[in-house]
């Protein structure tokens, strides 16, 4: 049997009320929120804090909508969303396919009850997926502290492996995504069994207007990328013909650039095979959707 | 640091089954603890730890959860139902009845939680056909029966939603009942 260390706990009612917990509590609090990274971490004593503040009651960070200002058209997700809403949101599917194909391999049923966006973002796995997708997209992540808010994007949320550049006293709220027209997106997973962690994922993101590529976002899991970006494949397809011969290069580039972790998972030569053809496959389905042919 | 003795425990109300519950616990302590050694509900069974098996799954409000992921505090002042609150008196649930129809269980291990998602996809969506079922438990593993026999359960209580099923558990020999009701008699050690 596993049991956490002891641990206080602070149920937060507000975003207010949680940030001044955090500020009492200094490094030695925890938000929780669907806990399924955290608990299992509390009870491997990985993780031991002093205390947990719990934020389901949060429900004013539980939504999906659409924002229209001046120019700048984006979905606003809260943080507190679960995945099993994102999955049924058919304003998501319309928009960002990408975000459908990742939440269907997102662990199972259950635990999408239960986890949130901003706890997969916060808990900043290599290997987790909505990290990937957003990263691919080019979302911002909104945070929040006592002084205000600030807006980092997605690609630069993590600081190394379970690292992100959040301070103690701050909280992520939101995440937004650009709405662009002519756009497409797709992930690609491999996984071993039902709801396991990617052996290799690869999310894909393009902006076409006619067949040049006018936009595109190239994301990695699992694959020992920096921050888990194909930046190279990027520049590389930016204002090209979307072509095959394209596809081929930037997934050539993708997977020259991943430097991933031997493992139970695969060896590396299996995983950077993975990267190559993952990244041809998502880049392919996304050309397709944002084109109409799927 | 914070002046705070770290294993204060916590009062908490949760109604479970129905029934309100007060009890001081550790903020520690993880529901399915709860459930089983505090309340006695046995009926939900503890396997893997790490939210992997899904035979600790039951109800907290109106979504199934594992309930080795979550702290008996999360749950203050929500509601939990568990297998032991599926049958209503002497009548079983159609699931329940299901399972019994269909040997969809054999060691029963991982039936409580079975039940529980199988309750929860039938209530929203009372014919769901065998990919959805699938998808439904796939986040909980058994050894015995290959699933086959779990979703032909779970088919038989979607076809069978309402079903006056008090007289036909009063037919039925009170052991075959028993072994699907969950009582603790019936629990495989942990």
């Amino acid at each position: 049997m596993q049991t956490p260390a002891p641990v206080d706990y602070a149920r937060a009612h507000s975003v207010d009320e949680a940030l001044e917990l955090l500020e009492r509590y200094g490094g030695e609090a925890r938000l929780i929120a669907g806990g399924h990274s955290l608990i299992p971490m509390m009870r491997l004593r990985i993780a031991q804090p002093e205390c947990v503040i719990d934020i389901n009651d949060l429900t004013d960070l539980d939504y999906i909508r659409m924002v229209d200002t001046a120019g700048d058209s984006y979905l606003a997700i809260g943080a507190m969303t679960r995945h099993r809403t994102v999955l049924a949101s058919p304003v998501i599917g319309e928009h960002y396919a990408i975000l459908h194909d990742a939440e269907r391999v997102i662990a199972d049923p259950i635990v999408r009850n239960r986890g949130t966006v901003g706890g997969s973002l916060c808990q900043a796995d290599p290997a987790e997926d909505l990290s990937a997708v957003l990263s691919a997209l080019r979302a911002d992540a909104v945070i929040v502290s006592a002084n205000g808010s600030r807006t980092v994007s997605v690609r630069e949320l993590d600081d190394g492996p379970y690292q992100t550049v959040l301070e103690d006293a701050e909280i992520l709220t939101e995440v937004r995504i650009p709405i662009r027209p002519g756009a497409g997106s797709a992930y690609e997973k491999v996984e071993r069994r039902t709801g396991d962690w990617a052996v290799a994922a690869v999310g894909a993101y393009v902006v076409l207007d006619g067949d040049t590529v006018r936009d595109v976002g190239i994301a990695m899991a699992a694959l020992g990328v920096e921050h888990g970006c194909a930046t190279e494949a990027e520049e590389y397809l930016r204002g090209r013909a979307f072509t095959a011969d394209a596809v081929e290069e930037a997934a050539r580039l993708a997977a020259a650039a991943t430097n991933p972790s031997p493992d139970q998972r695969g060896p590396v030569t299996y995983k950077r095979h993975l990267a190559d053809e993952l990244t041809r496959r998502a880049l392919r389905r996304a050309a397709d959707r944002a084109q109409g042919r799927i | 640091m914070p002046d705070h003795d770290q294993s204060q425990r916590r009062a908490v109300q949760i109604s479970v089954n129905g029934v309100e519950h007060t009890a001081d616990v550790e903020p520690r302590q993880l529901l399915v603890h709860y459930l089983r050694n505090t309340l006695g509900l046995t009926g939900t069974h503890w396997g893997c730890d790490t939210s992997q098996c899904g035979t600790c799954v039951a109800w907290l409000d109106e979504e199934p959860v594992k309930t080795c992921t979550v702290l008996t505090v999360m749950a203050d002042g929500h509601r939990v139902r568990t297998v032991e609150g599926l049958a209503q008196g002497a009548t079983l649930d159609p699931v329940q009845e299901g399972f019994m129809a269909e040997h969809g269980l054999q060691c029963g291990f991982c039936t409580p939680g079975m039940m529980m998602t199988a309750r929860h996809l039938l209530d929203h969506n009372p014919d769901p056909d065998e990919a959805t079922i699938r998808e439904a438990i796939s986040g909980q593993i058994c050894r015995c029966t290959g699933y086959e026999n779990i979703v032909r359960a779970v088919r038989h209580a979607a076809g069978h939603p309402s079903q006056p099923s008090g007289a036909s558990a009063a037919d039925r020999d009170s052991e075959g009942a028993s072994t699907v009701a969950g009582e603790p008699s019936q629990e495989v050690p942990a």
